[in-house]
This record gives structure tokens, sequence and C-alpha cells, in this order.
């Protein structure tokens, strides 16, 4: 196997058990540059696991996590956040004590260091920063609002703008449309729609509907390993993808 | 930028003013130096609230031990102080003359290494500040880059006061014992004891706490006050905003130590001795409940929640000392319980809006402007 690879995320023969039962087993992923890749399959079937082991929530037992061709499975959660990966949790994950202009300004990578926050000084460009970010996921009026007051909704996309603010190269989300209606759900589309431009993305999702309307490549987990991969057509012809997941 | 913690800055502001009027224009023209003196040690504790109010109301980290930094820094001021009052000349009644009276009852006959360099002045006042300082931070280093908080961090607060406590009463030769270091007389030759010093002493017990509410209030107010709040609040979001959580929980441990340290040689200036009630578990645990009590979000509140209860304390213990324990006890659940932001909260929270409704219903009466201090 080349050492040397063009893909800006692989994951190779990662495992991860806990206590002895195997969330992730022997698992292959590998993300290209830009590529938005939508990860679906059954409750428990690993997806949520899988983004921790990238963002160092979770340590693997085993395998290799390499970002841009460097090991990443050793380093610190902020320390992979300063390589560029931002990731969504699956319930909205915002501070909610703080305005919607506060959680933004926070995720604004620079004056992360103790004395370099504590002579912070918010300048016009931070400012600017804040409310396109805020223009983009619909929260421009609400900047001044305690961060708790907002909808559901309003705090997918206030923690999906926390990590647009940190420009990340490879973004991924833990089922950003969850608890949304339909027109929010469709808000949101439109937002992924944009913002995958100049980035990769991983989208995890139930809502097929919602998969379909933003989907290029999809991976199907089941028990830890991957069952499919391919495009739309190709996972909704796959026998063994309708056994276990769109079957029901 | 209006918000749900930072914002009624006016409070803030309206609140530092009074409480600098009553400490430094109305107690000293209404009350007589000996309880003006007693009123600079209350505000001594109010040091050690407001730290917690730093580290525990706003970061979440509940510490059970901050008497040990009051009392380091209370140590290395009356190490000063006891060295100065033991000159040859003061001591030549002793069998090794020159040294503190407790070692050469302890049969120590020549002054120990470590005590040697707090002849100085200028080291002394550094080590009040460095030597807690620097032991907040291996204590706070080592747990927090662990990943060690909650409880166990409280818990190991304080078994580190206990510790503590347990080795100044041990090394009574060293230390002074249980009786602590005490019969200090001169600072640079400046008399202490009478009450114009007592006096002075207070005032500038005042200014270093109005300094230390300033200094809290900037670090609240910056961007990294907002990312304590939001490491109280959800720890692990913050290392996937970027920051590396520990160094913050660190620093903000260790200025509150700082704090501490600060009142600690206050103390020992305005009282004239240092000992080892002021190091374990009980002191610690009822500066948590001064913090409590006043408010842990609002600094002023803190200093007004220590004023307030040692108040308390000495009016209880004057006629039904028995009952002052239950008294606290019984007041720090029923803040818990009824107002978990303390008296500042439940002004800001409850009685403000009132006053403002009140104020608007009359439409031009003059509302009563609340006396007690707070947030
Ligand atoms: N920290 C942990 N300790 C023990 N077991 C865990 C841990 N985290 C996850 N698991 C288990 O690993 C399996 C995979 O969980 P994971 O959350 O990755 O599933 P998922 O695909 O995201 O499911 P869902 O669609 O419900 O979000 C589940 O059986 C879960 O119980
Ligand atoms: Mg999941």
């Amino acid at each position: 196997m080349a050492n040397e690879t063009d893909f800006l995320l692989a994951l190779e023969s990662v495992t991860v058990s806990f206590d002895g039962f195997k969330a992730v087993n022997d698992l292959n992923l590998y993300i290209d540059k830009g590529e938005l890749r939508v990860i679906i399959g059954p409750n428990g079937a690993g997806k949520t696991t899988v983004l921790d082991l990238i963002c160092g929530r979770t340590k693997l037992s085993s395998g290799s996590i390499k970002f841009k061709n460097e090991e990443i499975s050793t380093l610190k959660e902020q320390q992979i956040v300063r390589r560029g990966i931002g990731r969504k949790f699956q319930t909205p994950s915002i501070y909610e004590d703080l305005t919607v202009f506060e959680n933004l300004e926070l995720s604004f990578p620079r004056g992360r260091e103790v004395f370099g926050a504590l002579f912070w000084n918010r300048a016009n460009e931070i400012v600017e920063r804040v409310r396109e970010i805020a223009e983009m996921i619909y929260l421009a009026d609400h900047l001044d609002r305690s961060a708790e007051t907002l909808s559901h909704g309003q705090k997918q996309w206030l923690e999906i703008g926390m990590l647009l603010i940190q420009d990340p190269e490879l973004l991924m989300l833990d089922e950003p449309v969850a608890g949304m209606s339909v027109s929010e759900r469709a808000k949101t589309a439109a937002l992924l729609n944009t913002i995958i431009k100049n980035r990769s993305v991983v989208v995890i999702e139930h809502d097929m509907k919602f998969v379909e309307s933003i989907a290029h490549r999809v991976t199907v987990l089941h028990q830890g390993k991957v069952l499919a991969e391919g495009d739309m057509e190709k996972i909704h012809a796959d026998s063994r993808v309708k056994e276990v997941y769109l079957g029901h | 930028m209006s918000n749900s913690i930072f914002g009624k800055r006016s409070y803030d502001m309206i609140a530092f003013v009074l409480l600098a009027a009553l400490i430094l224009v109305v107690l000293p023209l209404t009350l007589d130096a000996f309880r003006l003196n007693l009123v600079g040690k209350y505000l001594t504790y109010s040091f050690v609230a407001l730290g917690l109010v730093l580290c525990w109301g706003y970061t979440g980290i509940l510490s059970l031990g901050q008497g040990v930094f009051f009392g380091l820094g209370g140590y290395c001021m009356a190490m000063f102080l006891k060295l100065e009052a033991s000159s040859v000349a003061n001591t030549k009644i002793q069998s090794t003359p020159g040294i503190p009276d407790f070692m050469d009852w302890n049969q120590i006959t020549a002054l120990p290494t470590y005590w040697i360099p707090f002849q100085s002045l200028t080291f002394t006042l550094v080590a009040v500040i460095l030597v807690p300082c620097f032991m907040a931070f291996v204590l706070s280093y080592a747990m927090f880059k662990r990943r060690v908080g909650g409880v166990y961090f409280a818990i190991i607060t304080q078994a580190l006061s206990a510790v503590m406590t347990i080795l100044i009463i041990g090394q009574q030769g060293y230390t002074g014992g249980v009786n602590g270091i005490t019969d200090l007389r001169t600072l640079n030759g400046w008399d202490i004891r009478p009450d114009s010093s007592k006096i002075i002493l207070y005032f500038v017990c005042c200014a270093l706490l109005l300094g230390c509410i300033l200094l809290g209030r900037f670090v609240l107010t910056s961007k990294l006050g907002r990312i304590l709040v939001a490491i109280r609040d959800k720890e692990d979001r913050v290392r996937f905003s970027g920051y590396d959580v520990a160094n913050f929980k660190v620093f903000i441990f260790c200025l509150a130590s700082i704090f501490a340290a600060i009142g600690g040689a206050m103390f020992t200036l305005q009282v004239g001795f240092m000992s080892p009630s002021f190091v374990g578990i009980v002191p610690s645990i009822e500066m948590v409940i001064f913090c409590a009590v006043g408010g842990r979000h609002s600094l002023v509140g803190a200093v007004a929640g220590a004023l307030l209860i040692n108040y308390g304390k000495t009016l209880f213990s004057e006629s039904f000392p028995e009952l002052w324990l239950f008294a606290m006890g019984g007041l720090f659940i029923a803040v818990v319980l009824a107002f978990p932001r303390g008296l500042a909260g439940l002004l800001t929270d409850q009685v403000m809006p009132w006053v403002t409704r009140l104020r608007i219903r009359k439409s031009g009466g003059s509302p009563s402007v609340s006396p007690s201090p707070a947030e």
C-alpha cells in the first residue's frame, strides 16, 4: 500500500472496541479533496463512533487515520481541530449561556492561547466575518440573542456556523437535519450545497430524502464495517443494503 | 453586546461604586478602630471569595482547598514579620538569640535555610504571590491535563488542605505548630500594632481588594471570560473550538490562588498572626459558603457575602455562639436550594426587575435604592 496518497482523509484497518465490543471493525474509508460523502446505516452501526475517532474524541484500538498524509490518531482534539477538521455533534452542541455572536466569535480560529484570549480585540474584520457567517446560517437577525433561546433547528445551524468560521478543510456533520421541520431541512440542504464548494464534507444522515438531495457518494455502514459504497443508484440497487437498512 | 451573564454591566458598575463607597467612606466614618480592623479581617476573606467567583462561579471548578493558598500567602508574610520581630536584641533571653521564639522552644539552634530569604521584604512580597501560585500551578496542571475535574478535583483540593494543616502542625519547630506564627510587630521598622497603623492597613487592604475586583472584571469581560463560561457549560465542545481547555483552567485556578494569597498576607498584617486554623478544611469550606451566599456569579456579591456572613457570625457568636454553625449551614442550604445565584442573583433577577416595574407603574415615583451592594 502506497504511503503517499491523494486522499484528504484515509482511515485504514481502523478498529475500536469498547470492552470487547467492536463498534468499528477493520474499517477502511477514504475521502477525497472536495468530496461530499454521506454515511448511512442503521442505529448503532458505528457512524458516530467513526467521527469520534477522526476528531480524536475516542482513541482507536488499532489502525491508522491519516489527514493530508499525516497520522492524526495520536493528536489531541484541539490539535486535530487546528489541522483543519471541524465536527458537528449529533445533538446540538453550542454554548447556551453565550449569545449567538459570542458563540461564533469564540469559534474564530485566532486568540486560542490563554493570553491571546485575555487581550483579545474584537476587530472589525472579526465582526464582519461573524456577520457574514450569521447571514449564511440564517441567524443574522439573532446575533444578540442568548443561544439557549434559539429553536432546535437554529441551534443546529449555529453549530454549523461555528464550524464554518473555523474554515476547516474537512467538515463532519452528524445528523444535521435531525429534528428539523420540512422548511428548515430545505434551507439546510441549500446551506450545505453552498458550504461544500471549497472543502470536503462528511455527513451522517438517516433521512433518505435529504441524502438524495445532497449526496454524491454514499457509504453504508453496518456493524462497524463498510457494507457498500458508491453513488445513490448503486446503493439503492444493493440487495444487502435493502436488507439491513433501506428495507424498512 | 447584551448577554445573559455579562449584561447588566450597569448593575456591575453601580455595585462596584457602592462597595467602594461603603468600605472607603461609610465604614471608616462610622466604626471605631477596633470594629474597622474587624471589617478589614473580613475583607481578607473576600479576596478568597473573589477567586472562587472566577474559578467556581464562572469556570465550574469547585475548590475546597482555598484556605491553603490563603494560608501560604499569610505564612510568607508572617515569616518576614517574625524574623523582623526576632532580632538578636529582642530575643537575647533565648538560648539561640536571633531566631523565632518557637524555634528556640523546639531546640532548633540555627535559622532553617528556607527561612533566610524571608529576611528580605522584596523577596517576601514576591513569595506571597509566587509560592501559592506555584503550588496551584503544579496541582492544577497535574489534574487538568489528565482531565481530572469536578467532584474529584474538589476532593483532592480538600485533601490538600487537610495535608497542609497536618504538615504545619507537625513541623512545630519550623512553622510554629498549632499556635501559628504570633507576636508580630513591625514591617520594615513600621509598627503594625497601633490603631493608626491598622487604619492605614485597612485602606491598603481596600485598595488591593478593589484592584482585584477590577482585574477580575477585566478577565471575565474579555474573550477569556467567555471561554471560561463555555468550559463550565460544555468543556468537551471547547476543545472542538480549538482550545486547550486545561491551560485555561490552570490559568484561572492560579489567579484565584493569587487572590487568596493576597488576602492571606493582608490578614497577617491586619490581625497580627497566622495559624493553621485558616488553612484547613473548615475555613476552606466557609470561603465557599461566603461566595455561594453572596452570589458566585458576582464579584461584588462575593465580597458582600463574606462581609455579611462574618458580620452575622460576630453578632451571633457574641450572643449564641453554639448556634452559629447551624445558622450558617442552614443559610447555605437555603441559598443553594432557593437562590442558586446567591444574594446578588436575588437582587438582579428578582428585586431589580420588580423595582423597575414599580418605577414604570408609578411613572416618576423615585424608587428606593437598595443599600446592599451586589452584582
Ligand atoms: N463510549 C462507548 N462505550 C461503549 N459503547 C459505545 C460507546 N460509544 C458507542 N458505543 C456503542 O457502539 C455502537 C455504535 O454506536 P454509534 O453511536 O457509533 O452508532 P451510530 O451509527 O451513530 O447510531 P445512531 O444512528 O443511533 O446515531 C453502539 O452499539 C453503541 O452502543
Ligand atoms: Mg450516531
